[in-house]
């Protein structure tokens, strides 16, 4: 109040005599700073192990520069060619060069790539590679005499498919559709048909796991909120305690449950309801899949429409059927709708994740029960087409990434709790 | 939940059959845990309830798979490929993997919540996205991703490659668990702590860090379970140095299935029960210190 009395007209002062307005810009820039040094760790933390590693494989999905490096002159001489007439020479002399020039890993690696674009490279290069320190000019007949497909102008043409540094291909491999030697799309042949049968099933087993888990969960939540505090806690665990166990344990539980002569089968069996012979089969299959996931992602459903309902007050209800409504149609044009966000959230969450699953499928799914994930593990450890692989997780991150963007959207990720 | 007197018959079963559905749900998310406990103690290398143990014949039961996965392999044993204890140097790998990586995790996740629940925070949504996002990626992109670039730093079959990979996955947990821990929190009390003459730091460790440690164990305690669960990272970039007890389960479910990933598994299971009852009751501590009372 004494200090500063006099100036009513002029900037309102601090007690340091900094007018109030900058001082307290300052000490919100401080405290805007304060808390940028916070996050700046873990976020540039995050960056480096996360998002770079992840951007990187992005681009592996499309890089096609190894060859390129590999095989220089070869392409040179192919953009020099006509398409038309026999290989020439010149051709073969650059490839000459170009394979004697390059370290054999790469000249491996390369070849592997060019497989990809027309089986039978692979064994035309390194079969040719094995001979190329004897060879003389003429190259044209001793590339001939190391293997006679270098006549077939077929792979010629497919360095068609590999001249650019940057390729598509691996994404329409990815679909079941592949370049032909104009570089057109062209769909696979029937027998190399493979990932769209996955693509759907993928889909399919998201979203039949995701309405399975709604139908379960509901229920199960809406008893959660509506039981005293002491019960429901006790109930709670039930939920809980299968989020909590590993998730190889819970798989090896159901490997006892469903196989042909597990628990399940057994007790059917005993009951009378199966006759021995006569088992299911619930396991290493599309079922087991299905069963096995839905029993790992329910809680993922019930917990957010048990979070959503616990927020409901009881009375209305009650007022809904005072103003005559049946308990059905008080339940379904009032309750229900209220619950809608957690549904909503609930099944996004399932939906994204039953989407990624790798391991269950892998260990319960048997063969008509794997999934996209099984597909990317598969190129990334056993058969080392990084390239396909990448395309594949990118395809599906992106879809994940708009799921996960809606889910932002509507719920706001601030909003998720654990447990 | 007892029904009011005036309900009506088709009322009184619609609730009957409602109980038994809810009944199946939760016996479907518990029956295949509870039916590993007793399966564990069977005293055949199989994996199914033979007559006997269902006619409690005590002669069924056998802690031979116990013995096997700790280690102690009898005379009489005739399964002595067990023996080669993988299963207790893998639990010993997966504890210290999930120790360290807990530990930073809470580190750095603390900080992030910490920063993002400044409301002068810039950009505090985008940011928000980008720190939960390793829980939404699916883990085998993640594991990908990390297995091209690992191999490019050098951090491909190593400890600290495995640990930093942990980390990130465990980070999400404790900055969601602390950021819902620093809602209720008054910032009144900060700016009373430094009125009273506190260092900024000495009030975040006085007033503010006891607030949100209940936030902090609970997300340090997430972290740890999928560090110590973890499996699809592990196969993507651990070498055989790194052989962890999911993987040892892993390898033990593909190839050589035996009752000894029972007891694994029923020791895995006590273990989670343990750590809901110690997450359930800091949740009530935490609901306490901040003067929310259940309802």
């Amino acid at each position: 109040m004494s200090t500063a009395p006099a100036t009513i007209d002029g900037p309102l002062l601090t007690a340091d005599g900094v007018p109030l307005k900058a001082s307290l810009e300052k000490s919100l820039r401080r405290s805007k700073l304060r808390a940028l040094l916070l996050v700046v760790p873990p976020l540039l933390f995050l960056i480096f192990l996360f998002v770079i590693p992840i951007g990187n494989m992005l681009t592996r999905s499309v890089d096609d520069k190894l060859i390129n490096n590999v095989l220089p002159q070869t392409f040179e001489a192919f953009e020099a060619w006509d398409k038309q007439s026999e290989p020439s020479e010149a051709m073969f002399e650059a490839v000459y060069n170009d394979l004697k020039n390059a370290e054999k890993t790469d000249i491996g690696e390369a070849s592997v790539r060019m497989n990809y674009a027309l089986p039978g490279w692979r064994s035309l290069v390194k079969r040719t590679a094995r001979k190329i320190k004897k060879m003389k000019p003429p190259y044209k007949e001793a590339f001939i005499k190391a293997d006679e497909r270098w006549l077939d102008t077929s792979f010629w043409l497919s360095l068609g498919i590999m001249k650019d540094k940057r390729t598509l291909g691996y994404y329409w491999n990815a679909v079941d559709r592949t370049y032909d030697f104009d570089k057109n799309v062209v769909h696979q042949p029937d027998e190399r048909k493979v990932y769209n049968l996955l693509w759907w099933r993928t889909i399919l087993v998201s979203v039949i796991v995701t309405i399975a888990c709604l139908i379960l969960a509901y229920p199960v939540a809406y008893l959660l909120a509506t039981l005293p505090m002491r019960v429901s806690n006790l109930l709670m665990i039930c939920v809980l305690m299968p989020f909590w166990t590993s998730l190889l344990v819970r798989i090896v539980a159901w490997m006892i449950m469903l196989q042909q002569n597990g628990v399940v089968n057994d007790t059917l069996v005993a009951a009378g309801i199966l006759s021995d012979d006569n088992r299911l089969s619930m396991m290493y299959n599309f079922n087991g899949t299905i069963i096995v996931m839905t029993q790992i992602l329910l809680p993922f459903m019930i917990l957010p429409i048990y979070s959503v309902m616990k927020t409901i007050p009881p009375s209305l209800m009650r007022a809904a059927q005072n103003l005559g409504a049946t308990p059905t149609l008080a339940f379904i044009r009032v309750y229900m709708p209220q619950t809608i966000p957690g549904i909503g959230a609930g099944c996004i969450l399932v939906f994204i994740v039953a989407i990624g699953y790798y391991i269950t499928p892998e260990l319960v799914g048997g063969k008509d029960g794997r999934l996209i994930g099984n597909m990317v593990a598969y190129h990334m450890q056993r058969s080392l087409n990084w390239g396909l692989a990448a395309a594949m997780g990118t395809i599906l991150l992106f879809v994940i990434l708009v799921f996960y963007w809606v889910y932002d959207k509507i719920i706001g990720i601030d909003n998720m709790k654990m447990g | 939940m007892a029904l009011p007197i005036y309900t009506t018959f088709g009322q009184r079963v619609w609730h009957y059959c409602y109980m038994a559905f809810c009944i199946f749900v939760l016996f479907f998310l518990v029956a295949p845990l509870i039916a590993v406990i007793p399966l564990s103690f069977t005293s055949t290398p199989f994996l199914n309830f033979t007559p006997e143990m269902l006619s409690l014949d005590p002669d069924a039961f056998s802690i031979r798979w116990y013995k096997a996965l700790f280690g102690i392999c009898g005379v009489d044993d005739t399964i002595s490929t067990m023996c080669h204890n993988k299963w207790m140097t893998g639990a010993g790998r997966s504890l210290y993997y999930a120790l360290c990586s807990t530990i930073l995790a809470t580190f750095l996740g603390t900080l992030a919540a910490l920063g993002l629940s400044n409301q002068h925070m810039p950009a505090k949504r985008a940011i928000m996205a980008l720190m939960i996002s390793p829980l939404i990626v699916p883990l085998i992109i993640t594991a990908a991703g990390m297995a091209f670039f690992f191999a490019k730093v050098n951090l491909s079959n190593t400890d600290a490659g495995i640990i930093l990979a942990y980390t990130i996955l465990g980070m999400p947990f404790v900055v969601i668990t602390v950021t819902s821990t620093l809602v209720g929190f008054d910032r009144s009390l900060m700016r009373a702590g430094a009125n009273l003459g506190g260092t900024p730091t000495y009030n975040f460790f006085k007033i503010q860090m006891p607030l949100i440690a209940p936030g902090m164990i609970s997300g340090a305690l997430f972290a740890f379970i999928t560090a110590f669960d973890e499996i699809v990272i592990i196969l993507f970039i651990g070498g055989p140095q790194q052989h962890t007890l999911p993987r040892q389960m892993w390898s033990g479910i593909r190839q050589e299935i035996s009752p000894t990933i029972l007891s694994a598994a029923t020791i895995l299971v006590l273990f989670s029960v343990l750590l809901l009852t110690t997450l359930e009751l800091l949740r009530r501590r935490s609901e306490r210190i901040r003067g929310i009372t259940p309802h």
